[in-house]
């Protein structure tokens, strides 16, 4: 199997503090990878570490099977073949957009550049703005510019640093899902690195959830919401409550709500008391229901509520439910159980 | 390369501990009183001086709305073209005995000689208000600053507490902006203690000129250098005051909204006092003299403009150009330096290197040619006796040492806004070069030099003025028969010259009058709007 980037046992740290533990992952050629994570968790370290800002204390980085990066030795970043793009997004404010664009291709000769700038200021719909310098430009534009930049060189990696946290909320996610389908029209191999999971859920193929300096878990967005490994996955992914419960048979456990069913085996034996992750959307509302809940507050977002409800015993679940049953605080209201994936983690 | 640059420093400094001689006894019972009282009196002088000046033209030209507002706000910092020493023998010349002034009192009232009373411009008081005239736009400028920094609500606040503007003016706006007042008055204050042109043309015993009379009179250069020292001391409290009060400043921003400041709209009587308090400073200071200077130099030109003042000011430029270049690399080399390694030895060592520019040229001169002219004996020594051959001196009358004193006292400016420069460039600029495969030296070239180019400029204008108007270290340390036009016009001047010298004073005071106006475009364009 090959892959386009490969991450090994990566331990990193400025001076005398650790930053990153036995950081892996890999990447296959034209995927999207992203490193998940809180602030200070190490996920610009690892970019920075690929890119060749920062040396690696141990482990190996491999950019197209070539090591870049071994104990004691670091391929500096001029050499390493990366793109990258920055989150103030660093374009020379001395130069056009097209000398911008065209900084990167000193190597090829004349007329080559004036092709593949064209053809990047194309693909990212800049070409109007060639002759703009970046000050003239909006946040948006700017970012593409940097986009293009990075790109043209034809790098084997592109590195996005929080891209897009100088955006807009709302710009956000839109400019994600066209940076995504770029990369994907010129297949290009990147890795993202975001605090925000929507981000990171509209452009990656592959997430990397990150937390004080270990990878937590990486898979697909899907996987990360309803398979979370562990609790610190399960509580920065979505939203979510954690009830008590008890495991009934290899495959079902009993909670307060009423049984679960999973088509997975549980890992513990029948009797054992485990914790159960419960999400929004496992719980819908049904008034004909016999199980009910008190609302103690209530959230309006639009498409529809989400609702969070006290049960008799005291127990605080979530529930969405559609956006025209609109109960008051301190209404009953009937619920039903529905979870597809069975999430439980053991008690320490 | 920074220490080499403190080494004059650390010199004068350790001659504090040297035991003392019968020189400096002599000196010590003599001399050393008057000195210390003089500078004293000076230094008092100016402060209030400058202050009153500084502060009153800043507050009005900040606040308040009256006829010429925006002219004067730039216009208030022209005084700082004239050397000290160039405005005290321009008003020397208009007002002593034989001077316009006097001559037409006399024509004019019938008095004789001896029959009136007019004030001596050549004395301590005649010195300060020279000192006051040339120096109170230091204060001006950061007290200016410092109100237009404060916020609006600070000032709103006050007048809905019910102070007039006058009372808000007195007991919030001030004392808000004291740390900068205090670090305008100290550099003044730095500058006056540094001067020797001005008093030795007066004849007033303070230390600078102490230590020439030491130096090259006495012939002892370690009491000469002990009153370096000493001189040493008063300047580096004034630093320390100086650091201090700025550093305070930061804790004195109330607001990081400048919404634009309330504007007092003056009528009548005092508007038109505005104006004339505006204008006075900027008359005596500037135009005054000035004008006296074209008078003269018009007289004179024919005369006194001839091959060799050509060949003077040629020199003059090829000196302070290639002394501003050598700043300039040497900063650039500092600088970038401090950004790539970002080690603590080089960050200390621009520090020590920054103390360089309070440091008066005398003291510099004498730090300077000690250790050089040790260096030359013992290589002279050495020669001599491994192989009978006198080198003589081989560095301290050259104009080596004079670049040397040069850098030790100006590279602090140049530094400076190289570094400013560079730090407006963020480090993700030096890493997307980085990855679009640009080697760090590709990238100086490229991306730093470029954006950086209005700053290098800036470094190398004000080092260049600087340079020009330098007097006291230039006039020991230049070469045997090397004249710039600084030392001429002194030299012109000191032999009562004063109408042959102006076309060198003018040439002076014209070039310095380019930092002002690069200062003056960056305060007018700092507050778009107002």
């Amino acid at each position: 199997m090959t892959s386009q980037l490969q991450v090994d046992g990566l331990d990193a740290g400025y001076d005398d503090l650790q930053v990153l533990n036995q950081v892996s992952f890999s990447l296959k050629p034209g995927e999207i990878g992203c490193m998940l994570g809180p602030s200070g968790c190490g996920k610009t370290t690892v970019l920075r570490s690929i890119a060749g800002f920062e040396n690696a204390w141990r482990g190996r980085i491999l950019i197209d099977d070539i090591e870049v990066s071994t104990p004691g030795f670091s391929l500096p970043p001029e050499r390493r073949n990366i793109g990258m793009v920055f989150q103030d997004f660093a374009l020379f404010p001395h130069l056009r957009v097209e000398e911008n664009v065209r900084f990167g291709l000193h190597r090829l000769e004349r007329r080559e550049q004036q092709g593949r700038v064209q053809e990047m200021l194309a693909i990212v719909g800049m070409l109007a703005y060639a002759q703009a310098y970046p000050h003239q430009l909006s946040g948006g534009q700017q970012q593409r510019v940097a986009l293009a930049r990075a790109l043209a060189p034809r790098p084997s990696i592109l590195l996005l640093d929080e891209p897009f946290s100088n955006m807009d909320v709302d710009l956000r996610e839109q400019l994600a899902r066209e940076v995504r389908n770029i990369l994907k029209q010129e297949n290009n191999t990147a890795v993202l690195v975001t605090h925000d999971q929507n981000e990171a859920f509209a452009m990656a193929d592959q997430i990397c959830v990150m937390n004080e300096g270990s990878v937590m878990q990486q898979g697909s967005g899907y996987d990360l919401y309803h398979r979370p490994a562990n609790r610190f996955v399960a509580d920065f992914i979505g939203q979510g409550v954690i009830i008590p419960a008890t495991v009934e048979s290899l495959t079902s456990v009993k909670t307060e709500l009423g049984m679960i069913r999973s088509d997975d085996v549980i890992d513990a034996a029948p009797g054992t008391l485990v914790d159960v992750l419960i999400r929004p959307d496992d719980i819908v509302h049904d008034d004909e229901s016999p199980e009910s809940a008190i609302v103690v507050e209530k959230a309006f977002r639009g498409a529809d509520f989400l609702y969070f409800l006290r049960m008799d015993s005291g127990v605080e679940v979530l529930c969405l439910a559609p956006s025209h049953h609109d109960h008051k605080i301190n209404e009953r209201i009937g619920i039903r159980l529905n979870v597809d994936h069975l999430v439980t983690f053991s008690r320490n | 390369m920074a220490a080499l640059l403190s080494l004059p420093i650390f010199t004068i400094a350790s001659f504090l501990l040297y035991p003392s001689n019968e020189v400096w006894q002599h000196l010590r019972t003599t001399v050393l009183s008057e000195y210390l009282l003089n500078s004293a009196l000076m230094m008092l002088g100016v402060g209030v001086g400058t202050l009153v000046i500084g502060v009153g033209c800043a507050w009005l030209t900040s606040v308040c709305v009256f006829p010429g507002k925006r002219f004067f706000s730039w216009a208030l910092l022209m005084p700082l073209a004239f050397p000290g020493y160039i405005i005290a023998y321009t008003y020397t010349g208009m007002f002593d005995f034989a001077g316009p002034v006097q001559s037409w009192l006399r024509e004019l009232t019938g008095w004789g000689p001896r029959e009136y009373y007019f004030p001596e411009i050549r004395s301590l008081g005649g010195a300060v208000t020279m000192f006051t005239l040339v120096l109170y736009p230091y204060v001006y400028l950061l007290s200016r600053a410092a109100f237009l920094e404060q916020s609006v609500c600070v000032l709103e606040v006050s007048r809905t507490l019910g102070c007039s503007i006058w009372s808000g003016f007195y007991r919030v706006a001030l004392p808000l902006a004291r740390p900068a007042i205090v670090a305008g008055v100290s550099l003044a204050l730095m500058e006056t203690l540094a001067d020797y042109g001005t008093v030795s043309y007066f004849g007033l015993g303070v230390f600078t000129t102490g230590i020439f009379r030491t130096w090259f009179g006495l012939g002892d250069a370690a009491a000469a250098a002990k009153l370096a020292a000493i001189l040493l001391v008063f300047v580096f409290t004034l630093v320390i005051i100086e650091r201090w009060s700025r550093r305070r400043a930061q804790y004195h921003h109330t607001s990081n909204r400048y919404s634009s400041l309330p504007q007092y709209r003056l009528r009548g009587a005092r508007a038109w006092f505005a104006f004339a308090a505006c204008l006075l400073p900027l008359f005596l200071g500037f135009i005054l003299p000035a004008g006296q200077l074209a008078v003269w130099a018009l007289q004179t030109y024919q005369t006194m403009v001839d091959a060799s003042f050509l060949w003077l000011t040629l020199h003059s430029i090829l000196l302070a150009a290639s002394a501003a270049a050598l700043a300039v690399v040497l900063a650039l080399f500092l600088a970038y330096g401090k950004r790539v390694f970002a080690s603590k030895a080089v960050t200390a060592s621009i520090r020590v290197v920054a103390t360089g520019y309070a440091i008066p040229g005398t003291v510099v001169a004498v730090g300077v040619i000690i250790p050089l002219a040790w260096f030359d004996n013992q290589v002279d020594g050495y020669l001599r006796e491994h192989f009978e051959f006198s080198s003589g001196l081989l560095l301290s009358g050259s104009l080596f040492a004079l670049m040397f004193a040069y850098m030790v006292r100006f590279l602090a400016i140049s530094v400076q806004s190289v570094e400013s420069g560079l730090g407006k460039i963020r480090q993700s600029m030096d890493d997307a070069a980085r990855s679009l495969s640009y080697t760090p030296a590709q990238i100086l070239l490229r991306v730093h030099l470029p954006l950086m180019r209005a700053t290098v400029l800036t470094a190398f204008l004000i080092v260049f003025v600087d340079v020009m108007k330098e007097l006291p270290a230039t006039l020991i340390l230049r070469p045997f028969n090397f004249n710039t036009l600084a030392v001429r016009a002194f030299e012109l001047a000191g032999d009562e010259r004063l109408a042959d010298s102006s076309t060198a004073a003018l040439m002076i005071v014209a070039v310095g009058l380019v930092p002002v106006l690069l200062l003056s475009r960056s305060i007018s364009t700092s507050r778009a709007g107002s």
